[in-house]
């Protein structure tokens, strides 16, 4: 058994230290919320922290993240109630939404990092996820009224 | 179609009004709605609970385009209630559930909201009536003294009754025939942007995939497929998968050979672990040369989508012909969500949960592939991660209901990125000659398309091509807009070996490439501004020339920036008119797209916000295939495997967007697709303005250096 500390808990689990992150989540301790999307790091729709930096889940195994700290889109918030959350809904930025755990994890690293980012410090940290829906002019102005919102609530 | 439909009432468990649509009412009894559907009320379209649940069931499937929130807003407006105030279900398949303008239960050619505005309104009015008439005979007043207000009914001497409370009454009431839906002057939603109701779960993981499914007992496989189109498995040795951990298990299916396994990642693993010989079948020398070859070289007699005037005659006359051929390569779909799909098959039948846009179809493959009746399959609509045509498509379905029968315990069936991008019904190819001729006068006096491409619906369809051209791949081609005298677009089905499959904007993504390029040419030839070339044509059709006049003073026409170089396209789509100018520079040798203006008619919006957030998606996905989207073969094996080689727009990539939307008092258009087509052309126009280079050839990535 391994185990895991995911959104504040410590989980165990039974799955190979070879497995990706994005399958343990997923399969083992269902949590779905974090997306398959490519499974080579390329697309982005995968994205949760590990210690605090974006961390690509598919190509991210196991036994390189136990006894880090995890924290996954159901992490975020109980109430939807993260800036992030918050301007996305405000500015309703999803369509299919399936790549939409992944961009609202890349841009919460973002801001913890960057809490007033310029449209190109956006294009530079989002040019990870692929949204095919093209939500992309919503989600960079949803990180700017995060950006907003993080500044008047003081809360990130 | 109104005079075939009438609505259908009955008593909710618990004192509530179900309102069901028939299309089948007036039909051959063999025709009749099966007694099957939600709650167990055939065809039930809307439930008002007891509990003032007010339950809106979705026939649609919901990919982004916006139907859960499109569709409610219809019944909404109606009832006078708020959206929030309504619950979505999503419909099982059905015959009472036929999509009108598709003749199946499909999402798809952007008809929800077309298909469903006036069903959607007249359900709506009709359960209006009923309860503003349960409520009239309880209170002895004139219904026409009663209002709606907040999920009650009000009289004038302060009556109240909540929706809930005159359910039962109302549902013994028949269906006024006389209910008409609100004038346009009376709404309070329709056309007033609305926060979409699938947002929240779609921001916290909650909203529910079909590769989110999880069933007790539930195990996960891996498909392998042969890697040549159309190959299949000669023999698998399986020893070292079947060793591997996981409890692995190897089945046969349709589709290729699935391992199943505890967890996903365990099925992936041992599908890696077989050993299997293929036989590459008759692809295994395709490549795209040869496609291009036999697409150039095809034979036989085309179909004529148009005909007006006399061709022949206006070419030996005229002063001047232009002719240009134009090739339009294969593209992926590369949805977000890969392909998957869920089955659990019984004793009694066997339950799908799947995202898919053919509810129909995906129960009727698992019935032939089961042996079962289509009535047994009972097919659950999931949220779609992204569609864009390729869940029209039922081949990735039967594969987990056979691995579910075979082992006992439900299967989700998971594909890889590589396994979607390898296996994709394809957009066709296409090779198009154009020809058009000035007369004397030197106004153009002639205009002839020639399409060759393969037929979709031919293989999808078949009966619907036997006798007349495939729609589909004439469109923006028939609708030729310009007022030009002498008019033939043909069509000529040539198959490439590969089958192909409908792929957002369909033909038009084909057609309005070749259409735009040629008329810029001609404008060029013609020595007149494109702008005003195409407006001088485009007096009877005064919706079109609406929206290339707003999308020229909107954009600076003329009036580019220094460096800066603009082009137009324009197109009649869907019953929606769509123009858009690309503003495009070129520094040594490379182009790039600064920014793309759009105006839109598309009849009455429902709601605005999503109608942008489509026009805009649209193009984005239009310019991903525009310059860089192309899909080649290698021995009838597809190369593309992946975002890496299968490039895609990013946000670092997305030029400014800007969209403006023509109020409209006409009949609702689709909008989830005509913008796609129209981005590549704008694109092309605008780069042969900048560099004098004409792009007959998409992507503009096959251009060495260009992108």
């Amino acid at each position: 058994m391994t185990t895991l500390n995911v959104n504040g808990q410590t989980l165990a689990t039974d799955a190979s230290l070879e497995t990706p992150l994005l399958w343990v989540l997923r399969d083992h301790l269902g949590m779905t919320g974090t997306k398959f999307g490519c499974g080579k790091a390329l697309c982005g729709a995968c994205t949760v922290h590990v210690d605090g930096s974006a961390t690509r889940s598919c190509v991210t195994l196991l036994g390189a993240v136990a006894g880090k700290d995890i924290r996954t889109i159901e992490g975020l918030s109980k109430d939807r109630s993260h800036p992030v959350q918050r301007a996305w809904i405000e500015l309703d930025v999803p369509q299919c939404g399936y790549c939409q755990s992944g961009q609202i994890m890349a841009a919460t690293a973002l801001l913890q990092q960057n809490p007033t980012p310029t449209d190109a410090e956006i294009d530079s940290a989002m040019s990870g996820n692929i949204c095919r829906c093209g939500t992309y002019p919503r989600i960079r102005a949803a990180i700017h009224r995060a950006a907003e919102l993080i500044k008047t609530s003081g809360a990130a | 179609m109104d005079r075939r439909r009438f609505l259908q009432t009955s008593v909710l468990g618990g004192g509530g009004l179900i309102i069901g649509i028939s299309l089948t009412g007036c039909s051959k009894s063999s025709d009749k709605v099966q007694t099957r559907g939600v709650g167990g009320q055939p065809n039930a379209w809307l439930r008002i609970g007891g509990d003032e649940s007010i339950t809106i069931i979705i026939d649609k499937c919901e990919m982004g385009q916006g139907v859960f929130t499109a569709l409610p807003m219809l019944i909404a407006e109606e009832l006078d209630v708020t959206l929030a105030a309504i619950r979505v279900e999503f419909a099982p398949a059905g015959k009472e559930y036929t999509n009108t303008l598709l003749g199946a239960q499909l999402t798809g050619a952007s008809t929800s909201v077309r298909e469903a505005w006036t069903k959607l309104r007249t359900a709506g009015a009709q359960a209006r009536a009923m309860l503003v008439g349960a409520a009239a005979e309880q209170w002895q007043v004139d219904a026409a003294t009663l209002q709606l207000e907040d999920g009650a009914v009000v009289g004038t001497d302060g009556q109240r009754a909540t929706f809930g409370q005159l359910a039962q009454a109302a549902s013994s009431r028949t269906p006024p025939k006389s209910a008409r839906p609100k004038d346009r002057s009376a709404y309070a939603l329709i056309g007033k942007p609305q926060p979409r109701l699938d947002t929240p779960a779609k921001v916290d993981g909650s909203s529910v995939y079909g590769i989110d499914i999880r069933l007790p007992g539930m195990k996960y496989a891996a498909l392998a497929q042969s890697p040549t189109l159309g190959g299949k498995a000669l023999a698998v040795d399986s020893s070292a998968a079947a060793k591997m951990p996981g409890g692995v298990r190897i089945v046969t299916v349709g589709s290729g050979i699935a391992v199943i396994a505890d967890h996903y990642w365990q099925a992936c693993v041992a599908r890696d672990a077989l050993k299997i010989t293929w036989d590459a079948g008759p692809n295994a020398g395709l490549n795209n040369a040869k496609i291009l070859a036999g697409l150039k070289a095809a034979g036989g007699t085309p179909q004529s989508a148009r005909k007006e005037g006399d061709l022949s005659a206006a070419m030996l006359t005229a002063k001047r012909q232009v002719t240009a051929a134009y090739e339009l390569p294969l593209l992926a779909h590369a949805a977000m969500e890969p392909i998957n799909c869920t089955a659990d098959a019984k004793a009694d039948g066997c339950d799908v949960y799947v995202g898919t846009q053919s509810q129909q179809f995906a129960q009727k493959s698992v019935a032939t592939a089961l042996g079962l009746k289509p009535e047994q399959v009972r097919i659950h609509t999931q949220m779609v991660g992204g569609s864009f045509g390729r869940r029209l498509e039922v081949d990735f379905i039967p594969a987990a209901a056979e691995a579910s029968r075979a082992i006992g315990a439900p299967v989700q069936v998971i594909w890889s990125r590589e396994d979607d991008m390898t296996h994709d019904l394809y957009r066709p190819p296409a090779y198009d000659v154009a020809t058009a001729a000035f007369d004397t006068n030197s106004a153009l006096s002639a205009f002839q398309l020639k399409l060759t491409s393969p037929s979709i619906s031919a293989r999808t369809f078949p009966a619907a091509v036997e006798k007349h051209v495939d729609r589909f791949a004439v469109e923006a081609a028939a609708n030729y807009l310009y007022d030009v005298p002498n008019v033939s677009i043909e069509y000529l089905q040539h198959e490439v070996g590969i089958d192909v499959g409908y792929w957002r904007s369909v033909g038009h993504s084909l057609n309005c490439f070749v259409v735009e390029s040629f008329m810029d040419e001609l404008a060029h030839v013609a020595g007149k501004d494109p702008f005003e070339f195409r407006r001088s044509l485009l007096e009877k059709q005064p919706r079109a020339k609406r929206v290339l006049e707003e999308v020229a003073s909107r954009s600076g026409w003329g009036r580019a920036a220094p460096g800066h170089h603009h082009g137009i396209a324009v197109m009649e789509g869907y019953g929606t008119y769509v123009a858009q100018v690309a503003d495009i520079s070129v520094v040594d040798g490379k182009m790039q797209v600064h920014k793309i203006t759009c105006a839109v008619d598309c009849g009455q919006m429902v709601n605005p916000k999503i109608v942008e957030s489509q026009v805009t998606s649209g193009i984005i996905y239009g310019l991903s295939a525009a310059l860089w989207g192309e899909v080649t073969l290698a021995n009838g094996k597809v190369r593309q495997t992946n975002f890496d080689n299968y490039r895609v727009l990013r946000l670092n990539d997305t030029p400014e967007l800007e969209v403006h939307l023509i109020e409209s008092s006409e009949a609702p258009g689709g909008i989830g697709e005509p913008s796609t087509a129209v981005v590549a052309p704008a694109v092309a126009n605008a780069l042969f303005t900048a560099s004098g280079k004409r792009v007959r050839a998409l992507p503009f990535a096959s251009q060495q250096g260009l992108v």
